[in-house]
């Protein structure tokens, strides 16, 4: 009888695992979660912060999109668009619209919408500011042939032409508005989302509820969200521990991961990755003694990335010892390969016995002082800091840091005053062309703060766009990597970011990827009871 | 708020050598509060002094196998974020928020009380004029004024100082002015303006050691204000900056973060700054009580 | 009477004006402006000269200094405070719901300081350099040199450890629901308010000391008339005033001085929009903010004037 007890017992934890597992999507519910910033317009075109992002792509598509079940958050997926072709040279990029998509007027969208969405980035208007006109430089023409066919002709060939259209921020607008008035988005919100716009309180929230005649039948699954605007981290993920939000999709700290987990127990879920963002160390090399490799090699050289690696993943959102690519995507180095370029030693004795010998060469005499200019944004900035100032002191060297405020604190780099600095970089995607564009010569680059010329590094990232299979982008990318790393140590990574997301576990249907600017659409999202 | 005649003599008269210790000896019997306010501010002078002897570890070394320790017999008070050993941060923090309540403080009063008497000695249009001006100044909270220094100047020790005093200067000049006021008024003035005295030697001899009872009492409660305004600028990431060791500093980022894990960390650079400002207060209000005759128990 | 009030009246004229100025001039000294904040933050490498003049052009940030002041004067006038230089949006819109906070938050914590120091500073007047006089100027020093932020701290960890309880995240206007809003507001207020009681509590102790060396109170005293009598009838009305000047131009601090309670507390006040302001080189907005807080602190000290004027007649000779 107990035998036959148990069996059965058995037998109906396991029909409930087996439900739960192959749980159907629920469809109802508010989601609700804090966002640190608060945009200051509506224009996707325009503006660069995730705080924009985060409440208002739910009222947008795109063109295209990352598909939101891809962890590597590469993979092109359809949104509006359905299918596209390119042509045998490689300029013509072909989409197939889809049809019967609705705007939340009412109106139908076609590709006279998108030709005029992307004239808006592309080729904006006098007077209209679009932020990423500058990434689509290689684009020659828009064209709408016929409502369902949007054709654009590139200049020359990309290897990156894709990833580029899956920027979340390209949000496709009406044509007739534009038309009208191209700053009419900045202040107004309309569509072809899973979710409409409700409200939005300044300083407080901003509520969209599920849009009933959504193209892709049967989601968004969420009768709405609600995103609350919130600054202080401590705040966030108390709102996450006490219930009142489900999740917040920037990333925590290992630190708040570990109280939520104590808290709340199985109630919480944690979704980790690489995160494509990572500070680096910016040397000016206008000013002595930084113009000679050897000092800059020496900077690289104290650095021990593997102690920082350990230490620091448990007090800051840094983990992963990288080189110019994301760790565990595609074109990133292997770590056995990646031990043998310059700081990347797993001696760190030696690294730094070589480092001290090469500042005395350099003639940098001992306790040899200079500034390290930092943004004033806590995390990770500061901890990285003091990381860094603490494996300088190691080869002799005296370091203060000075803090720029963050709002003025790259018009103040762009001055070129500074002898090394904190430089910073977040992508949407993780593609070389777009990563490594930042070390291009400053002739190329605007952005590089180093002010350095290195035509040979330059030819090197050329090489890789335009290489025609994997394997040659690989080695191409190693070699840039040495180069821009180790022997002329232009720039100095520290550790890349570590995406960090506890949530609900009533929340399904999201994944991570390693942007916190992907998957933020919520179509896929739904609540569990 | 005058300082009466009375007080100003007693004052006068206790700065002979031969009675400073008996002082002392009267301070502590009859203002326990303030002596305990005393011994507080010594033993921070002493502690900022003393600091490169008496702290056990480097206050800038990382040690990353220690970090996050807690409180034991090889850091006392546990260590930071970074295996930093608490207990010599906070020794040596005593030399940031000296330095900074010192310096903002002695410049606050300097100018405030230079901008005061010389505001009242002159009186009429200069007066009026100047009068006006504080009350532009007066009428911007603290902190918003400190922040735009800051937004101005950038961060660091020098800076903060400046951005500190700013905010003083108009509060010191109010309350001086009105105590050389009464000052202006007497005959020993008088005497010295008829003597041919200048502008300046009358004002820097005559009123202002006249009018030292409560700039000494402003003094001291600035210096605790300072104190207070730099932890907070530190704790809003517009102070001084790591790796320096300064309370305010002490109490941001992982303090916070671990507070419930590692609570050492924010516990004591937070007991630190209120200790030496209550100190400074204690002292700073037995001072006022001393010096302010109407005070006195019968 | 008339008179001084229009004399009172008229002395704040060149002080709002003063105020003005200050910040105007203040705020273009701060390097950077709105433009670049909003468009190099990501240190971008699109990013074209063009664009943030066509930008600044927009804003009005290419037309001459003067221009910009009378501009903003003008507005001011007709009670315009304009437009955010960073949402775009008008900044009465922007400052309501902060204000709204602000408004009750500054008034909620002089309350709590008003009750604990007219209390305290009587206790402490009354028993004098006695062991209740060191506890309660002890007590009120503390509450001076605490840190708001690290008390603050302190205080939502208690709660959160020991009730496992959390204030609410979002401010709701007291009139829409009086529990979620005091729920969340109590805390700051109180922590604010104890902060502030030590000053009101020394100035009540110290005219409390006054008024009762006074003659007539060793006379009452003498005679042993009862204590409460003394003390409802003479000593409270001539020792109140002083301290309500001090609270009352706390107040007018408070409104936009709370920066660090406020990033505690998480509250959406002022003190957080001058500080994003800032950040933001959002020239108009703070150039609203501290006109908005000027005046306040200028009224309170104005209509403090006029009490005193008409409760002692010699100072309306003066």
């Amino acid at each position: 009888m107990k035998r036959l007890a148990r069996v059965l017992a058995l037998g109906a934890s396991a029909l409930l695992a087996v439900s739960a597992y192959a749980q159907t999507p629920r469809s109802g519910g508010e989601l609700v979660f804090p966002v640190p910033s608060e945009p200051p317009s509506y224009d996707g075109h325009r503006e660069e912060t995730f705080g924009l992002i985060h409440p208002i792509a739910p009222f947008y598509n795109t063109l295209l999109r990352v598909d939101p079940n891809d962890k590597t958050g590469t993979k092109p997926a359809p949104s509006l668009a359905e299918s596209w072709t390119v042509s045998a040279d490689g300029k013509t990029y072909t989409f197939k619209i889809r049809r019967g998509v609705k705007f939340h007027d009412g109106s139908e969208m076609t590709s006279k919408d998108v030709k005029a969405s992307y004239d808006h980035i592309v080729f904006p208007p006098a007077g209209v500011g679009s932020s990423r006109k500058g990434q689509y430089s290689d684009v020659e023409s828009i064209d709408a042939p016929d409502p369902t066919t949007i054709v654009f002709k590139l200049k020359h060939t990309s290897g990156s032409f894709i990833a580029s259209l899956l920027s979340p921020y390209n949000f496709i607008y009406k044509a007739d508005i534009l038309a009208k008035d191209p700053h009419w988005y900045e202040k107004n919100i309309m569509g072809t989302g899973p979710f409409t716009f409700v409200e939005h309180v300044k300083g407080s929230h901003v509520v969209g509820k599920k849009n009933p005649n959504y193209w892709d039948k049967g989601k968004p699954y969420l009768d709405g969200f609600r995103a609350i605007f919130m600054r202080d981290s401590a705040a966030q993920v108390a709102a996450v521990r006490g219930e009142r939000a489900q999740i917040q999709f920037r990333g925590f700290t290992p630190k708040d991961r570990d109280n939520l987990k104590a808290a709340l127990g199985d109630k919480i879920t944690v979704q980790e990755s690489p995160w494509d963002c990572v500070l680096m160390v910016g040397i000016n090399h206008k000013l002595k003694p930084f113009d000679d490799p050897r000092v800059r090699r020496a900077l690289t050289l104290a650095l021990d990335r593997y102690e920082g690696s350990k230490a620091l993943s448990q007090i800051a959102i840094v983990k992963e010892v990288a080189g110019v690519q994301v760790p565990g995507t595609p074109f990133a180095t292997p770590p056995e390969e990646l031990a043998k370029v310059a700081g990347y030693w797993h001696d760190i004795e030696k690294s730094r016995a070589e480092a001290k010998r090469l500042l005395k060469e350099a003639g940098v005499p001992e306790g040899f002082s200079f500034t390290f200019t930092n943004r004033g944004t806590p995390m990770p900035y500061e901890p990285l800091a003091v990381w860094l100032i603490d494996s300088w002191r190691k080869i002799g060297l005296n370091v203060t840091q000075k803090v720029v405020e963050s709002a003025a604190y790259f018009p103040t780099i762009r001055k070129g005053d500074q002898q090394v600095h904190m430089d910073f970089q977040c992508g949407y995607i993780v593609e070389p062309d777009l990563d490594t564009y930042k070390f291009l010569s400053a002739s190329r680059n605007p952005a590089n703060y180093g002010f350095y010329e290195d035509p040979v590094l330059d030819a090197l990232y050329d090489k890789q766009s335009q290489a025609s299979n994997v394997e040659e982008r690989k080695k191409i990318i190693r070699e840039f990597e040495k180069r821009v790393l180790d022997e002329q140590a232009h720039y100095l990574m520290t550790l890349q970011w570590h995406r960090i997301i506890p949530h609900s576990s009533k929340l399904h249907g999201w994944t991570i990827t390693p942007s916190h600017y992907l998957n933020n659409t919520l179509d896929t999202v739904w609540l569990s009871q | 708020m005058s300082a009466a005649p009375h007080a100003i003599e007693e004052l006068t008269r206790t700065q002979e050598p031969a009675g400073w210790r008996s002082t002392v000896g009267q301070f502590v019997r009859q203002r326990p509060l303030g002596a305990i306010g005393g011994a507080i501010i010594v033993l921070t002078a002493l502690l900022a002094a003393t600091a490169g002897w008496i702290a056990p570890y480097d206050p800038l070394a990382n040690d990353y196998a220690a970090m996050l320790s807690a409180p034991g017999p090889g850091h006392w008070l546990g260590t930071d974020a970074f295996g930093r050993d608490v207990l010599t941060r906070i020794i040596y923090g005593s030399r940031t928020a000296l330095t900074v309540g010192l310096g903002a403080s002695f410049i606050g009063t300097t100018f405030g009380s230079l901008i005061g008497v010389g505001s009242a000695y002159f009186g009429g249009r200069v007066d009026l004029v100047t009068q006006r001006v504080m009350d532009v100044f007066f009428a911007f909270p603290v902190i918003i004024l400190a922040l735009a220094v800051v937004a101005i100047l950038g961060t660091g020790a020098g800076n903060v100082i400046l951005a500190i005093a700013t905010p003083m200067v108009p509060r010191c000049a109010r309350v001086v002015r009105s105590s050389a006021l009464a000052v202006r008024e007497m005959p020993y003035v008088d005497a010295a303006r008829a003597a041919g005295f200048g502008h300046r030697r009358i004002i820097l001899r005559h009123m202002l050691p006249n009018v030292m009872a409560p700039i000494l009492i402003m003094a001291t409660a600035f210096l605790g204000e300072a104190i207070l305004l730099e932890a907070s600028l530190s704790f809003l990431g517009l102070g001084v900056q790591e790796p320096t060791a300064a309370w305010g500093l002490m109490l941001r980022g992982a303090a916070v973060e671990f507070a419930e894990s590692a609570p050492w960390m924010a516990i004591f650079p937070g007991l630190a700054i209120s200790l030496a400002v209550f100190g400074f207060n204690l002292f700073g209000d037995s001072l006022r009580d001393a010096l302010d005759p109407r005070l006195r128990t019968q | 009477m008339a008179r001084y009030i229009l004399k009172r009246l008229l002395a704040m004229i060149p002080t709002m004006l003063g105020v003005a100025v200050l910040i105007f001039l203040l705020l273009r000294v701060i390097p950077g402006d709105v433009v670049e904040a909003r468009y190099l933050t990501q240190g971008s490498q699109f990013q074209s000269q063009e664009l943030m003049d066509i930008e600044r052009a927009k804003i009005g940030l290419d037309k001459p200094l003067w221009k910009q002041f009378t501009t903003w004067m003008g507005g001011l006038a007709r009670f315009d405070f304009g437009v955010s230089m960073w949402t775009d949006a008008p900044i009465t819109q922007e400052i309501k719901l902060r204000f709204a906070l602000s408004l009750q938050l500054a008034p909620m914590a002089s309350t709590i300081a008003t009750l604990l120091a007219i209390p305290l500073g009587i206790l402490a007047a009354f028993k004098q350099d006695t062991w209740v006089d060191y506890a309660v100027r002890v007590f009120s020093i503390a509450g001076l040199a605490t840190p708001s932020f690290w008390l603050g701290s302190l205080m939502i960890l208690a709660m959160l450890i020991v009730f496992k309880w959390v204030p609410p995240m979002v401010f709701t206007p007291l009139w829409v629901n009086p529990w979620e809003n005091l729920a969340q507001l109590i805390w700051p207020a109180l922590a604010v308010g104890y902060r502030y009681c030590a000053v009101g509590t020394r100035m009540m102790r110290s005219t409390m000391l006054e008024v009762l060396r006074e003659d007539y109170i060793r006379t009452a005293r003498a005679k042993g008339l009862w204590m409460k009598l003394i003390l409802t009838r003479h000593a409270l009305k001539n020792a109140i005033l002083p301290v309500l000047t001090v609270i009352s131009t706390e107040f007018a601090f408070l409104l936009g001085g709370l920066v660090v309670t406020e990033q505690v507390f998480n509250l959406n006040g002022l003190g957080m929009l001058f500080v994003e302001g800032i950040s933001h080189r959002d020239y108009t907005m703070i150039q609203a903010l501290v006109m908005l807080v000027a005046t306040a602190f200028l009224v309170v000290n104005f209509v403090v004037d006029i009490a005193y004027g008409w409760i002692d007649p010699r100072i309306r000779y003066r």
